[in-house]
């Protein structure tokens, strides 16, 4: 099996242990990711409320990169980051859907030497793994089934809406799906789709928190021990702020915030060290299924 | 044989013709609600109601290609849904062959096209009639009267030309 | 155009309707009546406001006798619509009314197309297509079939019910056929009926008990109908009636035996009262079922699972009626027409996770509702909540799975008005404050608008909004512990969280599970959503495209009661109509064998679905039996030598039309 690879900023920053963890995790699972050269931006910036063809136009420049690095007939790119999927998936849509638009992204991207020939399929991480690699064959792999571990799936806005590619827009479930697959025990909760506070973090902190304590609160009361996420926004704010919460709110507010392909890689037999377990701030406690004196070790 | 069609002449009002054949119960039925929902479709296609679509006859079809047809759409209920229990697998069989034939004879895929309709499928009639009437469009008169006019020349050249070497050999 | 008018003189009549602005507003009516004129053959041809008016056929029957016309052609509406009107029209000319034929230029072009100029095209191709066809036509004498006068009902709610009483005062034998083991139905669960509120069971039981008393009617509840054969008069129906385990000729209803179970509890979920309540394996669906015989159910039954129960059942039945051996029947009925009243089921709350049915326990559907409120109910119609308590506060979601993309377009029509019954109940019930969630309000019905009138009296409060969802995550301390339902207020434009005791999903109504399966089974046709489909949605609302069939009641479409039993009236009424007339005229379109051509090979045998074509091996020639033939026209084209012939679909009709689709004229085709 053989992707297209789009990073993004967020996963060379912030998001560093999403990127080393799937790559790790595509490693394990013999999934190749083949990064895209020379990427950019995808345009998922505040670019979009300025000029939204213009933001087309980069995601656009990344499409057309990716076509050019592909002879496939279809070629499978995968974007972990929420913004990015959406960014280039929505790009991809309007380049097909709406004529006007393709034709003045086009004329962009003329200018920088490219041309997009409508073949390149954006795809989720989450998607790949369930519907192409398929659970079963995960299952097969799991070395370290995480037995009773309760875990809280937390999908965020952007991998579902407005377009609900691999799963229900409000409901979602792939993700129990993988915990369940990995051994481990989905909670039931309703939020799994609700807004993290997103930006509103950095701007009007008050309404951020307030967003973020609710999710945060809810996880904790449905008796999830771990929260898994496929944003590293979303990851960030969730685990950044808890801290700020408990004193703002006078209550104790204490879980850890992982990357679902972190979780994953514990399962699949990885060290810590190897899904960067260690660019956390809050560590989960997993001793209790490290079976190799090496993952401990990774400390 | 001389065809009196004003349209396939003028290449620039050049319209693609489409002779359909419905069956009474679902697809003509459907055909019915697409107009009764008002939805919109190209005027390209003319409809022949039969009962069933067992009752036709490929040689309907050919006789619509050879007289100056484009295209030819056949609509009957979808498989295990006929009013008259099997009339459609009939249907199906013919096609089947029949695409073939007309594979052999030069007549393009896109220009024959057997599709399901239930009664209630209206915005089927409306997508396949719009969707067929663009693909023939793309591949253009058919224009087989005028081909056979073409042949009927040649043929009666030919045949002056062998009369002639006759007459020469008699001599 | 010469040959062809050898045989006779033909005349042709070419009128085209304008159907007030539905096709004269889309095309040129006066140009295509004046190119017909210019066809060979036409006589006469004009432009006409409304063909199917009297004025409009009185001018074709004085145009055939003026003229000496002997083929007429309309350009109008569908054939399905009008077909037999103006076949009617040409008989009373004079003419034989097969010298007809319809040009649809309504639904199939001024409807459908908006290029007048195309439109006009296309209404010219098809008239001259028709006026083409109609020099082959030939006079034909439509087949008489006798009705049998016995009827089949299938479905025995409210709708079925009435169509069988109905029928059954008329003098007419009735089967009713009831899946279920009693008749009833939805209303049977019901409490209260709107907008007057009187009690469903009073009105509803005087019904069943006639039914099951009517000496006319045979009743066969537990039983379903598995095939249809024949056709319109002589229906031959096979029902199979699947085992009680109980004789129904002996069992009185006393109910002895299911005290007697070893069952001291229920532990089957109680279908009658949605699940509400655990039942007995030997059971009654409720005290007034009808028939009123106990059953037992295989699945939950010691006996039948392990084969070593007490039998207490059978020691307590002094009636002996308890048969553990007792098979699966079959049982075959004659029948000239049949009504179908199949009903409908209500949507599934599962599928819309997001308002928490399933998983929040006090969240319950409408249905359940009606049973909680019932004073019949498991609760004896005291409101008491899955946690034990009374509700405070209560909300009910409107349109729960109606009027959404995402699960059911349409408008199930009857939930707005049992959400405001179900509100007056509850309030009534509890004196909770009742929030109604709604998009609109729709109350369209006699004292239905009044009724609503009366709720906002009764200080029930409206909200104007989807709702978003139901969470138990509380974000204020008044909500801790409650559900809260969020939604907007559109009409003061904020988003509102009301926090409640008990959610109340007003769910819609779809299909049946087997609708489809029936539909296949009785040769009728669904529409879009999966409703039985009507022969036309205004001018033939109970009846199907298959003669002698007709629907009734929600079957057809979400309706409510009196809709209901309105429209089980009209099928009943159709059914008298044809039965009364004691026969009917079927399109005289079957197929008959030239024998001169015909080779005997036997390609057609093997084709026609119903067998009605045999060979005589001292003549060695196919022969059609008219009787059976069902007027396909499969075996037409399959003839190898042509030898087969369907009147009204002969060859020459179907060529002449595709070349008069195609402007050529009939001499240039040949």
């Amino acid at each position: 099996m053989k992707y297209l690879y789009y990073p993004g900023c967020s996963l060379r920053s912030t998001g560093r242990a999403y990127d080393e963890s799937l790559l790790a995790v595509s490693k394990k699972l013999e999934i190749q990711l083949e990064e895209i050269n020379d990427w950019n931006c995808c345009g998922a910036t505040s670019y979009v409320s300025i000029d939204e063809i213009d933001a087309f136009s980069l995601a656009a420049r990344n499409l057309a990169l990716a076509e050019l690095q592909s002879s496939d007939e279809e070629v499978n790119l995968i974007a972990p980051c929420s913004a990015c999927y959406l960014a280039l998936l929505k790009t991809e849509r309007f380049l097909e859907e709406v004529p006007d638009v393709s034709a003045k992204i086009n004329s962009s991207l003329y200018k920088a030497g490219l041309h997009y020939n409508g073949r390149v399929n954006v795809r989720h991480p989450i998607d790949v793994l369930v519907n192409d690699y398929g659970l079963e064959n995960i299952s097969k792999r799991i070395e370290t089934p995480l037995k009773g571990l309760k875990i809280a799936c937390y999908y965020g806005c952007q991998s579902l809406r407005p377009y609900a590619t691999f799963d229900d827009q409000y409901h979602p479930m792939t993700m129990e799906k993988i915990v369940e697959a990995i051994g481990a025990e989905p909670i039931d909760w309703s939020l799994k789709t609700r807004c993290c506070g997103g930006s509103l973090t950095g701007t009007i902190q008050e309404a951020g928190l307030r967003l973020n304590r609710f999710l945060l609160k809810e996880a904790q009361k449905s008796g999830a021990e771990i929260i898994i996420t496929c944003c590293p926004l979303c990851q960030h704010n969730l685990e950044c702020y808890q801290e700020r919460i408990s004193r703002f709110y006078d209550e104790e507010i204490n879980i850890p915030v992982l990357y679902f392909t972190q979780l994953m890689g514990i399962a699949l037999g990885l060290s810590e060290k190897e899904v960067s377990m260690h660019r956390l701030f809050k560590k989960p406690s997993l001793k209790r299924f490290s079976q190799k004196g090496a993952a401990a070790h990774a400390w | 044989m001389v065809s009196t069609n004003e349209q396939s002449t003028s290449k620039n009002s050049w319209e693609p013709r489409i002779v359909a054949f419905f069956c009474n119960w679902c697809t003509y039925t459907a055909a019915d609600l697409a107009g009764v929902s008002r939805l919109r479709y190209s005027p390209n296609a003319r409809i022949i109601r039969v009962m069933c679509s067992g009752r036709i006859d490929p040689q309907f079809v050919l006789d619509a290609f050879s007289k100056g047809a484009d295209g030819v759409l056949i609509g009957g209920c979808h498989p295990g849904d006929c009013h008259y229990i099997e009339g459609n697998y009939k249907a199906l069989r013919r096609v089947q062959l029949l695409k073939r034939m007309l594979k052999d004879m030069g007549i393009e895929e896109k220009r024959f096209r057997l599709e399901w309709i239930s009664a209630s499928e209206g915005e089927r009639v409306k997508t396949v009639i719009n969707e067929m009437t663009e693909q023939v469009r793309e591949l253009g008169p058919l224009g087989m009267p005028e081909r056979f006019a073409d042949w009927d020349k040649e043929l009666d050249i030919l045949e002056k030309e062998i009369n002639r070497k006759g007459e020469t050999v008699d001599a | 155009m010469h040959g062809n008018g050898h045989k006779e003189d033909i005349r042709i009549g070419f009128y085209v309707c304008h159907c007030g602005h539905n096709i004269a507003g889309s095309l040129d009516v006066k140009s295509v009546a004046e190119y017909v004129k210019t066809l060979p053959g036409v006589a006469v041809s004009r432009d006409y406001k409304y063909m199917c008016s009297d004025p409009g056929q009185e001018l074709v029957q004085k145009d055939i006798r003026q003229n000496k016309l002997n083929r007429i052609v309309v350009a109008s509406c569908s054939p399905l619509l009008h077909e037999h009107t103006f076949r009617i029209a040409v008989e009373k000319g004079g003419l034989n009314p097969f010298y007809f034929q319809m040009v649809n230029i309504r639904e199939n072009v001024s409807w459908v197309h908006t290029d007048k100029k195309a439109a006009t095209e296309k209404a010219k191709d098809l008239a001259r297509a028709a006026v083409q066809r109609v020099f082959s036509h030939k006079p034909l004498e439509p087949k008489h079939v006798k009705i049998n006068p016995d009827v089949l009902v299938v479905g025995g709610g409210i709708s079925g019910i009435h169509a069988a009483l109905t029928l059954a005062n008329a003098g007419k034998k009735v089967y009713l056929v009831e899946k279920s083991p009693t008749i009833g139905g939805h209303m049977a669960m019901f409490d209260k009926t709107f907008p007057t509120l009187d009690c469903a069971a009073c009105i509803l039981t005087p019904k069943m008990s006639q039914v099951k008393n009517h000496s006319n009617i045979t009743l066969w509840s537990y039983s379903e109908v598995t095939k249809v054969d024949g056709y319109v008069g002589n229906y031959k129906i096979t029902v199979k009636r699947k085992p009680r385990y109980i004789n129904e000729e002996l069992c009185v209803g006393c109910m002895d035996c299911i005290e007697k179970c070893v069952y001291k509890e229920g532990k089957t979920p109680d279908e009658f009262n949605a699940g509400l309540s655990k039942r007995k394996p030997i059971y009654i669906p409720f005290p007034q079922a009808t028939p009123q015989v106990v059953l037992i159910d295989r699945e939950a039954c010691i006996e039948f699972k392990s084969g070593h129960c007490k039998k207490t059942c059978v020691e307590a039945c002094d009636r002996n009626a308890i048969d553990f051996k007792q098979q699966e029947e079959t049982k075959e009925i004659e029948a000239g027409t049949i009504i179908l009243a199949t009903g409908f089921k209500t949507f599934d709350a599962d599928k819309v996770p997001y308002y928490g049915y399933g998983k929040y326990q006090n969240v319950y559907t409408s249905l359940e509702v009606e049973r909680l409120v019932n004073a019949s109910g498991p609760t004896s119609g005291e409101v008491i909540l899955r946690n034990g308590k009374t509700p405070k506060m209560i909300g009910i979601i409107h349109c729960v799975g109606s009027r959404d993309k995402r699960t059911n377009r349409w408008c199930s029509r009857t939930c707005c008005m049992y959400s405001l019954k179900l509100a007056h109940l509850l309030k009534e019930h509890t004196d909770a404050e009742v929030y109604n969630f709604y998009i609109d309000m729709r109350t369209p019905g006699k004292a239905y608008e009044e009724f609503y009138d009366k709720l906002l009296e009764e200080n029930v409060h409206f909200i104007r909004g989807r709702v978003a969802e139901v969470t138990d995550c509380a974000v204020r301390p008044e909500e801790e512990g409650k559900l809260i339902i969020r939604a907007e207020d559109t009409m003061i434009g904020i988003v509102r969280r009301v926090p409640v005791d008990m959610v109340v999903l007003a769910v819609g109504m779809e299909p049946k599970e087997d609708a489809q399966d029936v539909r296949r089974m009785f040769n009728i046709s669904c529409s879009t959503e999966g409703f039985f489909l009507e022969r036309h949605p205004k001018l033939a609302p109970v009846d199907t495209f298959t003669d002698g069939i007709y629907i009734a009641g929600a079957c057809q479409g979400p309706k409510d009661i009196p809709d209901s039993v309105a429209q089980a009236g009209a099928a009943a009424a159709q059914a008298l109509s044809l039965i009364d007339r004691g026969e009917i005229e079927l399109e005289p379109n079957t197929a008959f064998v030239v024998q001169e051509e015909c080779s005997g090979c036997r390609t057609c045998l093997t084709i026609c679905p119903y067998n009605a074509i045999s060979r005589d091996e001292e003549k060695q020639k196919a022969f059609i039996n008219e009787a059976l033939c069902k007027g396909c026209g499969t075996c037409v084209a399959a003839c190898p030598s042509g030898a087969i012939k369907q009147n009204l679909f002969e060859d020459e009709m179907i060529y002449s039309e595709i070349n008069g689709l195609l402007k050529l004229t009939s001499t240039e085709c040949c």
